[in-house]
């Protein structure tokens, strides 16, 4: 199973599209690894700076519809390249939270009032997620405030994470 | 409790539940390009896995960047090639009789009323204007799908949207379909399939309705569904014919997948476009939409009259009729990109080709180039395009370029114009 905890890297914006987050341009590699350095190259949010702002980051809470757009599978692979395997949002369009599963990793929905308080609570400081898949739960932190939150996924999204994607889970059903 | 089309799709090809929600289908087809699949094959290499469930049943064209334009596209093509040959895939098109595949596959009569399709492309959902399921998915489903001709969706719930009215004079299906998107959101549709009904998708030619199709993703659709009928029966028969005795006879196989009148949809949209007017984008979101009236005098600097979205025949016709005797405004570059080599030979027998040039457009070869900022045509830092295509993401057609969604007929009068204007099609 992959890792799914670390730093946040918050985005305040919904709508963020796969184009954004990895340009048509970069499209033409058939080597995953070249894509690392040009995630969310395109984005478009006052402030930030992904030269900067990504490092070191292992998680993405976001705002609603996250992953819209293109069905390039080069997004969740450009942020598993920079150590990012789990993103929360309110919501994802759906072809990002399945390819997300797929390989493995995780796209979990949280209520909007939820997203919001982590947003006013923590985007303004160096804040950590820790996710307990177990039990279904994730310890937010900055400093000494510290947070439970709990989350829901199918037992099927639980099997992709568990067999680390969707590839040798259908050829050993199907 | 009735059933919908895609419902009914979904009950003839049920494989597995893994979930309670979860449905995994069996295909009917997968369509690959050689944008996402040449990385999956490189991944069903490495894993030991390098089989395909059924030649037969997979198409395949290589159309994002062709003829190539460096070394990395040449090989994803050269990729793509050696593949389809090592599996013995008949359906593979390439340079000279290759197009965009959700123009080229339909007119190849690849897709039939009540199929499941997938494709490594988010407008793949195109292909419900047959009365498919057609889905755009990511690189690992495709894999799976090319291996074992399944994949795996949520059961699925629909949008009706119920198109009244009589469109007038040059208002045409894209201006239908960014306003819906206008009204409904880029997530109004997200883990839903649209079902477009009513007179004004009974009147449109199939062409109306893969642009209709085409752009349900932009609301968030998982596919965007026309019912089949006799518009679908007829061009679809040149394939059929030795499967049916007759068109009625093909009209009533397909209409096992109808959906019930006493079907229970999410939501139910009425939306009537008697007095609508053409349609553009002003945003960075398929849903910030206004009338072209509001955005007139937007100046261009690049006309792209092309796509999956509108690159068919009808759409070049109804773009020649405002060119023709015209030429483009001097600080405008247009660029045309027939979406098919066959669209292209049709267009030049009937002298559309020669209206476009003679009009000053640079005549492309059919592909997706420009529409992604790939090739044929990618913007510089803040220009504009008006552009016939599905997308005006910030950096789609270039970074730090401007894409402004629109009609064929919209896109050829701003060329004439230079700014943003409606047709002489159109009178208020």
């Amino acid at each position: 199973m992959k890792n799914f905890s670390g730093n946040v890297l918050f985005l305040d914006r919904s709508d963020i599209n796969t184009d954004e987050i990895i340009p048509a341009k970069y499209l033409s590699e058939v080597t995953k690894a070249l894509l690392k350095p040009y995630l969310l190259e395109d984005l478009k949010l006052s402030g930030f700076n992904p030269e900067k702002d990504i490092h070191g980051k292992s998680v993405v809470v976001t705002r609603e519809n996250f992953g819209c757009g293109s069905s390039r599978e080069h997004a969740p692979w450009a942020l598993e390249l920079n150590g990012i395997n789990l993103v929360i949002a309110e919501s994802f369009s759906r072809i990002f939270r399945q390819n997300m599963f797929n390989c493995g990793m995780m796209a979990v929905e949280l209520p909007k009032a939820v997203i919001a308080h982590m947003f006013s609570a923590f985007s303004d400081k160096e804040t950590r997620i820790e996710s307990d898949i177990e039990k279904s739960s994730f310890i937010i932190q900055s400093g000494d405030q510290l947070e439970e939150i709990s989350f829901g996924i199918s037992s099927f999204d639980r099997d992709l994470v568990a067999a680390g994607g969707w590839v040798e889970y259908a050829d050993s059903h199907y | 409790m009735g059933k919908t089309i895609a419902q009914k799709i979904f009950d003839a090809h049920h494989v597995d539940s893994p979930s309670e929600d979860t449905y995994v289908i069996r295909l009917d087809a997968v369509f690959c390009h050689e944008i996402t699949t040449p990385i999956g094959i490189n991944d069903l290499v490495k894993r030991g896995k390098d089989r395909v469930f059924d030649p037969a049943k997979i198409k395949v064209v290589i159309d994002h960047v062709t003829p190539a334009k460096d070394t990395k596209t040449a090989i994803q093509g050269k990729m793509l090639r050696e593949w389809a040959r090592r599996h013995n895939i008949i359906d593979f098109f390439d340079i000279g009789r290759n197009g965009v595949c959700h123009a080229l596959f339909p007119e190849k009569g690849f897709v039939r009323p009540g199929f499941t399709i997938i494709m490594g492309d988010s407008h793949t959902c195109t292909h419900g204007a047959f009365g498919a399921f057609a889905a755009g998915v990511g690189t690992t489903d495709l894999e799976v799908g090319i291996l074992k001709g399944v994949c795996a969706f949520k059961y699925p719930g629909s949008i009706k949207i119920d198109i009244t009215g009589c469109l007038r004079e040059g208002v045409y299906a894209k201006d239908v379909i960014l306003a819906i998107i206008g009204r409904i959101g880029v997530n109004g549709a997200t883990n839903k399939v649209i079902e477009f009904t009513g007179p004004v998708v009974d009147a449109m030619p199939m062409e109306g309705r893969m642009t209709l199709s085409n752009m349900a993703i932009e609301a968030g659709a998982t596919s965007g569904i026309c019912l089949p009928d006799m518009r679908t029966v007829e061009y679809l028969w040149d394939f059929i014919k030795d499967e049916y005795d007759s068109r009625e006879a093909a009209l009533e196989a397909f209409n096992q997948f109808a959906s019930d009148p006493d079907a229970e949809y999410d939501s139910v949209i009425q939306f009537d476009v008697a007095r609508l007017e053409p349609q553009v984008t002003f945003g960075y979101k398929p849903d910030q939409v206004k009338s072209v009236r509001e955005m007139q005098d937007t100046k261009i600097d690049q006309v792209y009259i092309g796509s999956c979205t509108n690159g068919r025949i009808e759409d070049l016709r109804i773009a020649a009729r405002v060119l023709e005797g015209k030429k483009i405004s001097d600080g405008v570059r247009g660029v045309v990109s027939p979406a098919t080599s066959h669209i292209f030979s049709m267009a030049l027998e009937e002298g559309i080709i020669k209206i476009f040039m003679d009009a000053g457009f640079c005549v492309t070869n059919p592909t997706c180039g420009a529409c992604l900022g790939m090739s044929n045509g990618v913007l510089a830092p803040d220009e504009v395009c008006a552009s016939t295509t599905n997308r005006n993401f910030n950096g789609r057609m270039g970074r730090g370029g401007m894409v402004h969604l629109m009609s064929p007929a919209t896109a050829a009068a701003s060329a004439l114009a230079g700014h943003i204007t409606n047709s002489r099609l159109f009178q208020l």
